[in-house]
């Protein structure tokens, strides 16, 4: 690791975590994302768009989600109590709604009549043009060819929804190059237009606002398991891409020390290939995307191809949130490979009739694997972050059967 | 003073880029003296990258062949290093800011002061995050060149005042590529910076054609002409010289 971090406080922008975080984009974006952070900080506590969010949140997202107590697999396991946290049950069936809906709705606030986003599977993609429907703004999402193709039905959707979907043609055709794309469409047209980032990532204040919107899951998980258990969680885990899931179950939970945060990444075809997006456990410091996190890169930090089964995880960095999670050790960060979050999907399906997300069978996966280091008494709670619909023809062709949609 | 003020000395300056090792780095050091030969003031070399998000297509593509045919930061060094060895034309580079933190900024600044590189144009390393690079740039002599754009109301006095080599003004919204038409008001822009700096403000995003060098040229200090100079390599691949030092010397004389 050749790489300095060289900190003079005094000169630095806003949103750190740690050494990471930051506004690293173009200058013709610096007044908008200002004016973003602005309207942010001023609308976050305004009583009106609270309430008119929470409106949507309770009768159109249909939160709060179901904190489901899931006896069989707790009993097939036989460590701790496992809790599902089921954002698949959410509107346009995912976690990525509770961001959507908070950001349209600030994107009306500032006047703007026009979003735009990537999408790697396209559920942040579905969710930011079911949102733009409902607020009546025009919307445009870039996603990578490539993923338009293993995703079409998902692009069909965004149609749907009255939204131009545009493949991007650049790059590897995945992830990274349609927030690449949406990038250079918002600096080129930045007067009408917010860009409504999916994730945990990007420059300030985009992993702040993504962070806050989804830490309604942690917070419901609280108070759900109070509820039902009258104590906190023992482990919280979640899947980690960009990092918006993990961050919003982990977030309620960080100043409280015994509760464990896991993190699980996408490992690909193992992280001792140069087939996976194990940003965590391969990744080193670096700066792309707006912010200084840690990144899948090459010795002259050109930014790597990753690979996983799950469109949604494909992603050469975390969000910085995560990465000083991870560098002061509150939180732990697991590979886990296709082949583990293949066979935890149908073990889900299976042991509790739940066909979830594959990014969310990560997560599984990786309980399968510890749930003997808790005691009975324990509590587990994963993030089941979105359903599986969109991966039963993926995983069927990953079994050798020619599944049609 | 740096380098850079050389290229402001004597009149207008044009300031000419080219994605280092595009279509290799030997053709790369040709065409720099080449377009240096031909009146270039100013020489700004791209260190390709795998994701340049302020490029349009044109430069996009630059950057992949670049990478293809096996360009690294060191091989970019060393074409710097070969080329101020010949000419005494001021270097820059254009560099996203990944290569830079990886390769160690101490180490970058010292390496770019050992092969004549004068300054750096860094796109996503906007004013408030020069702090981490400045003061060791500025210890080897090396100039951060900072970008205004027309997004930039309010930022403009702030960022100029700071400057260093030159302000980078950038003509239009959106990535790099050839523009037909430049709708900012240009002149009152460029003027708004010169009341706050002396240092040099040179025009780059969208200008391509003699007609707009003469007349960006009657109110700023110099442009910077990166798409047009790329697809003239495109097109000619290893037979680009000729080419380019027609199109260098037609666009110095427009703004002689």
């Amino acid at each position: 690791m050749s790489s300095e971090v060289t900190q003079n406080p005094e000169t630095q922008a806003a949103g750190r975590y740690g050494e990471f975080g930051g506004q690293y984009i173009p200058e013709t974006l610096m007044n908008e994302i200002i004016a973003l952070e602005t309207a942010y900080e001023r609308f976050k506590d305004d009583p009106e768009f609270q309430t008119e969010l929470d409106m949507l949140l309770r009768e159109y997202a249909g939160r709060p989600s179901r904190l489901y107590y899931a006896a069989k697999m707790t009993d097939d396991l036989g460590g701790p109590r496992i809790w599902l946290k089921r954002e698949d049950l959410n509107h346009t069936g995912s976690h990525k709604i509770n961001n959507v809906l908070g950001q349209c709705l600030l994107a009306k606030r500032m006047g703007k009549t026009r979003v735009i986003a990537e999408t790697g599977a396209g559920q942040h993609g579905v969710a930011c043009a079911t949102a733009a429907a409902l607020l009546d703004l025009e919307c445009e999402i870039f996603m990578g060819k490539e993923d338009t193709e293993r995703q079409a039905l998902n692009v069909y959707r965004m149609e749907l929804l009255g939204a131009k979907v545009n493949p991007v043609t650049s790059g590897t055709m995945t992830l990274k190059d349609a927030v690449n794309e949406a990038m250079r469409e918002w600096a080129s047209r930045v007067s009408d237009t917010l860009y409504v980032l999916g994730s945990v990532m990007g420059p300030h204040p985009f992993p702040m606002i993504v962070r806050d919107f989804q830490s309604v899951i942690a917070k419901e998980i609280r108070s759900q398991l109070e509820a039902k258990a009258g104590k906190l969680p023992d482990a919280v885990v979640a899947c980690v891409g960009g990092g918006s899931t993990a961050m919003g179950t982990f977030y309620d939970f960080i100043d409280e020390p015994s509760v464990r945060l896991i993190g699980c990444e996408a490992a690909g075809r193992g992280i001792d290939t140069d087939q996976h997006a194990a940003t965590i456990t391969k990744g080193e410091p670096g700066v792309f995307h707006g912010m200084k996190s840690l990144f899948l890169q090459d010795s002259d930090g050109q930014i790597a191809p990753v690979y996983s089964i799950s469109a949604g995880l494909d992603y050469p960095g975390i969000g910085p949130e995560h990465a000083e999670l991870h560098a002061t050790g509150r939180a732990e960060y697991v590979p886990v490979t296709d082949e583990e979050a293949v066979q935890a999907f149908e073990y889900l399906a299976r042991t509790e009739g739940i066909i979830c997300a594959i990014e969310s069978a990560h997560a599984v996966a990786h309980v399968r694997k510890i749930a003997q280091e808790f005691d009975a008494d324990q509590d587990l709670v994963i993030c089941l972050s979105g359903r599986g619909d969109k991966d039963v023809a993926a995983i069927a062709r990953y079994r050798g059967k020619d599944v049609h949609e | 003073m740096s380098d850079i003020s050389k290229a402001f000395a004597d009149g207008k300056a044009f300031i000419a880029f080219l994605t280092g090792g595009d279509p290799t780095l030997a053709a790369s050091e040709r065409y720099l003296v080449a377009m240096a030969e031909a009146g270039a003031d100013l020489l700004e070399i791209g260190i390709p990258f795998s994701d340049p998000i302020a490029e349009g297509p044109v430069i996009q593509a630059a950057n992949i062949r670049a990478l293809s045919a096996g360009a690294n930061v060191d091989g970019i060094f060393e074409l710097a290093r070969r080329v101020h060895a010949k000419i005494d034309t001021p270097l820059v580079f254009l560099t996203y800011l990944n290569p830079v933190f990886h390769y160690g900024y101490e180490r970058f600044c010292e390496r770019c002061r050992e092969c004549g590189v004068s300054g750096l144009i860094i796109p996503d390393l906007p004013y408030e995050e020069q702090g981490e690079l400045k003061p060791i740039a500025a210890k080897h002599g090396i100039d951060i060149i900072t970008l205004i754009a027309p997004t930039s109301e309010g930022r403009e006095a702030q960022i100029a005042k700071d400057a260093t080599g030159f302000v980078y003004a950038v003509s239009s919204l959106g990535v790099t590529g050839v523009r037909s038409e430049i709708t900012t008001d240009l002149a009152r822009m460029v003027g708004d910076i010169k009341k706050q700096t002396d240092t040099p403000v040179a025009v780059g995003f969208g200008v391509h054609s003699p007609e707009q060098a003469a007349e960006i040229g009657a109110f700023a200090d110099g442009v910077i002409v990166g798409s047009k100079i790329v697809s003239i390599i495109a097109e000619q691949g290893e037979d680009a010289e000729v080419p380019l030092r027609e199109y260098v010397a037609s666009m110095k004389n427009a703004l002689s």
